[in-house]
């Protein structure tokens, strides 16, 4: 670029960064400013109602409080969360909110002066008033790069993402060279978040190199897995941040069109993601001479029809060239032979976020964070048996017991931790050891489960390791294309038998034929859905086999969970005689007094759905699940 | 053009740079075990997986139909390993397929025949359980008849027909165990759009498509030309 293209990119990028900062001064100055997450996780706990209530009431009252819409600050336990600012007070952050503390919020803080400390979940920053999230255990442990502006900024004004230096990595970028972007990124060791950790600058380095015009990127935002949600996220809450990592992918591979893959189920990423490029385009941030400059790049946002196989490099490619989403062979690589023959890179939503930060910050600065071998941080969707579900943003070698315990504060109702699958349907399930391990890409990878879409399930004592199993391979021979016979057919049969397993059924040396065949299909499947699919079989073999060995042989399930092998009983020395809320409850009649008015569960009735158990008063605890179902003393 | 010169089971072969494999060996009399290989068609499918071989140097068997023959290679199409890997794939698809050679149009043809001779398959297989899809079959073509279930999913059909129209009758259709080749909107095979033209029968590796009238005319014919 010439000295005077650059000259002219600066000063476009100055006057864009100076209207944004008045911008968002004026939105500060003198007066309160309501937040709330209004992302998917937010809406589904009534936020909208929430976000109404306040607009209502503000302008009732005529007062001059913007009440902005923000994204997911990852505390989705707490939802719906509320930021209030109110000149003399920190920032605080308000948990479980609807539309009754909505109007004490208002009346009580914002048109008063109590910060109301019963709705606190914590101050953004410290202060003598109310706890702060640095207080927090977790805050020790987290690290926000990629999510830092979520929930903190409106995903639909470009001015507040500008105004936080937003675009402003895309403004230097276009003052370097395209080698020395693909250089810098090398350097800084960023791998795909996308689940296999592919070195983000090398893919870029072999697009760049290879001939053959236009060159594509895509983002791929199709997130099939069924426990991860962090995309969606970050679309929802920070569309700017993977625009600008696009734009400069762009620009450093010599691209000239980018697709945002995104499933079509995920309908407010998609309008999020829509206005910020309609935004971004009025900015001349996209479209022809961006900022002024020779550089031309244009995003086409793709809705995807949810395939979980779609989310597969090749098969994206297939699905966006209108051909039906299966995955080919490779090589060619996607960056010799991609979207439309030409070179593409294809990068995760996640990968994309870094790379603002790094341009404006430099490899040093990412390369600082995490381990050797993967830099930065890695994030995950908690969810299962723990108690603070939602997002979290760690270093790379953060260990799983400092994330499960620390960050998500353990297991509620002081069970057993029993293991944590990571990955989703492509991982793995680790046991209790595991938790020591300095979790990232290799260390997963060695321990048999995979980074995958970065889903972290917790699961304690109640859940069975067979049926685990079973359910995702369950998902995953739903989700195969069935092109490859080792995929269509190999996971339908790995199905039948861990379904006969659940059952109490089989022999013992199926264990050992359907660890070979799960071998197998890894080394035979065409794409990686089938070659990881049998990863939740293998570890749940490799670290729980006496548990598979349990159901087969004594037709006993340890976690009390395979229906086929479990029985409810009433403890009788525990039953109260007064008490007949269990005969009520069961809905086929099953239960019924005996003569010393002690209550009986008819085995021949029941239809094990559980209701008795529940509605057992505490106090009492007298209905029990026994494994085997012979355990059932006979009269 | 350029050409590499390598070994397949001690054979000394050359072949054009940018061949593949299995094309290699193929064209040089050495059989390797094919369902969705099609002779041209330049990308390969990589559907059936049975057409794994060793390299020397490499530690997992690949699939002779997507790799590149290279200077110096020797291939091993007799590997153990990769036997084994092309087995497993075959009596996966032997389990759900329905298995009467007595009484099939193909007896003598088949293309399965020929794979479980080769590589030591069973057509019986005891080491998976029977999941047959009991799919209708389809006779309102004069000419021939498709029975889906002996369908091994080759996907050589789907080629021809592509070949043949511009808007092709064939496709597939449905993910996973239930993927079926069909026609077009699933309508009849025998419907106005097909040109009678047979050319996915003379294809078809399984008899899964065969002519009425069970004439066995045809022969083997493998690889199509
Ligand atoms: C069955 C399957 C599903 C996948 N789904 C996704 C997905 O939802 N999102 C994603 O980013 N990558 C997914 N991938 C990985 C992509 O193929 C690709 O490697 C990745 O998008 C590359 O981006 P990265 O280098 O930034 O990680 C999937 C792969 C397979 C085999
Ligand atoms: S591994 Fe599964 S999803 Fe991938 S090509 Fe084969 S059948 Fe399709
Ligand atoms: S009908 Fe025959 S040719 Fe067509 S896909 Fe099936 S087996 Fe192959
Ligand atoms: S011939 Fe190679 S996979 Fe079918």
């Amino acid at each position: 670029m010439k000295a005077a293209e650059r000259a002219a990119v600066a000063d476009a990028f100055k006057e864009i960064k100076e209207r944004a900062e008045s911008r968002w001064r004026e939105l500060w100055h003198n007066k309160p400013v309501i937040m709330v997450g209004t992302a998917t996780c937010g809406r589904a706990a009534g936020a909208l109602e929430v976000l109404q209530t306040f607009r209502d009431e503000v302008k009732k009252r005529n007062l001059d409080c913007p009440v902005i819409e923000v994204g997911c600050m990852g505390h989705c336990y707490a939802e719906p969360l509320v930021i209030i600012s109110k000149p003399g007070y920190p920032p605080i952050c308000y948990g479980y909110v609807n539309p009754v503390i909505a109007e004490r919020l208002l009346k009580e803080f914002v048109l008063g002066d109590n910060p109301c400390p019963e709705f606190v979940i914590g101050a953004l920053e410290e202060n003598d008033i109310v706890p702060s999230f640095t207080d927090f255990p977790r805050a020790q442990y987290e690290q926000k790069i990629i999510l830092k502006n979520c929930g903190h900024t409106d995903p639909t004004e470009i001015d507040h993402y500008i105004a936080g230096g937003g675009y402003s990595a895309l403004a230097k970028a276009l003052e370097m060279t395209p080698e020395d972007i693909v250089d810098e990124v090398k350097k800084s060791g960023l791998r795909g978040r996308g689940g296999a950790g592919f070195p983000a600058g090398l893919k870029w380095e072999y697009c760049r190199n290879t001939r053959g015009r236009p060159k594509y990127i895509i983002c791929n935002a199709d997130e099939g897995d069924p426990g991860a949600f962090m995309d969606r996220s970050i679309l929802e809450s920070d569309p700017h941040s993977v625009i600008e990592g696009m734009i400069i992918a762009g620009y450093a591979t010599g691209a000239r069109y980018g697709y945002i893959y995104v499933r079509a189920e995920y309908p407010l990423a998609v309008e999020r993601t829509q206005i910020a490029l309609t935004q971004a385009k009025k900015f001349r941030l996209l479209g022809n001479h961006i900022l002024g400059s020779s550089f031309n790049f244009d995003i086409i946002l793709f809705q995807g029809s949810g395939a979980f196989v779609c989310g597969e490099a090749t098969a994206m490619a297939a699905s966006i060239e209108g051909k039906p989403g299966t995955p080919r062979a490779r090589p060619p690589r996607m960056t010799t032979e991609g979207l439309f023959g030409k070179p593409t890179v294809v990068n995760n939503v996640k990968t994309l976020a870094f790379v603002p930060p790094i341009i404006r910050n430099g490899a040093g600065w990412l390369k600082s964070t995490g381990t050797k071998e993967s830099s930065g941080t890695a994030v995950f969707a908690l969810a299962g048996k723990i108690v603070n579900t939602g997002l979290v943003e760690v270093p790379m070698g953060t260990t799983l017991r400092q994330i499960i315990y620390e960050v998500g504060s353990g297991i509620p109702g002081g069970k057993r931790f029993r293991a944590v699958q990571i990955g989703g349907p492509s991982g793995g399930c680790l046991p209790e050891p595991a938790l020591d391990l300095p979790v990232d890409f290799d260390s997963l990878r060695d321990a048999g489960a995979m980074m995958g879409s970065g889903g972290m399930v917790v699961l304690d004592e109640d859940d069975c390791m067979v049926e685990i199993a079973r359910y995702f391979l369950e998902f995953t021979q739903r989700e195969s294309c069935g092109k490859c016979t080792f995929c269509r057919l190999g996971t339908k049969q790995m199905l039948e038998v861990l379904n006969d397993f659940t059952l109490g059924q089989g022999k013992i040396e199926d264990i050992d034929s359907l660890e070979r065949l799960a071998e197998e299909v890894k080394a035979g499947s065409l794409c990686g859905l089938g070659q990881t699919a049998p990863n939740p079989i293998l570890t749940t073999l490799r670290y729980f086999r006496e548990e598979y060995e349990e159901h087969i042989l004594m037709g006993r399930c340890p976690a009390l969970m395979c229906r086929q092998l479990i029985a409810y009983y009433i403890l009788p020395d525990k039953c109260e005689r007064s008490c007949d809320a269990c005969v009520g409850s069961c809905t086929v009649e099953a239960i019924s007094a005996n003569k010393k008015r002690i209550k009986v569960i008819d085995q021949e009735k029941c239809v094990k759905c559980g209701t008795c158990l529940a509605a057992c008063p505490p106090q009492y605890n007298a209905v029990v699940k026994l494994s085997p179902p012979s355990e059932v003393p006979k009269k | 053009m350029k050409s590499v010169s390598l070994s397949i089971d001690g054979k000394k072969i050359t072949a054009k740079e940018g061949t593949k494999i299995l094309r290699a060996a193929l064209e040089n009399d050495i059989y390797i075990a094919n369902l969705c290989a099609i002779k041209d068609k330049a990308e390969p499918n990589a559907a059936c997986r049975l057409c794994f071989v060793e390299i020397e140097g490499e530690e997992e068997p690949v699939t002779a139909c997507t790799r590149e023959a290279t200077d110096g290679m020797v291939v091993n199409t007799r590997g153990e390993r990769a036997l084994e890997l092309a087995r497993t794939g075959f009596e996966l698809l032997m389990a759900s397929h329905p298995v009467d050679c007595a009484n099939c149009p193909a007896n003598g043809v088949c293309e399965l025949q020929k794979i479980a001779k080769h590589i030591g398959g069973k057509l019986k297989t005891k080491r998976f359980r029977q999941l047959l899809r009991e799919l209708p079959i389809d006779d309102s073509n004069p000419l021939f008849t498709y029975d889906p279930n002996k369908c091994v999913l080759c996907g050589r059909c789907v080629w021809v027909c592509r070949q043949r129209k511009e808007t092709a009758l064939l496709g597939f259709a449905h993910r996973g165990f239930k993927r079926v080749v069909t026609t077009f909107a699933g309508e009849p095979i025998g419907a106005e759009r097909c040109l009678d033209c047979s050319a996915c029968v003379e294809v078809c590796p399984t008899r899964a498509l065969a002519f009425k009238g069970g004439e066995k005319g045809l022969g083997y014919r493998g690889w199509v030309v």
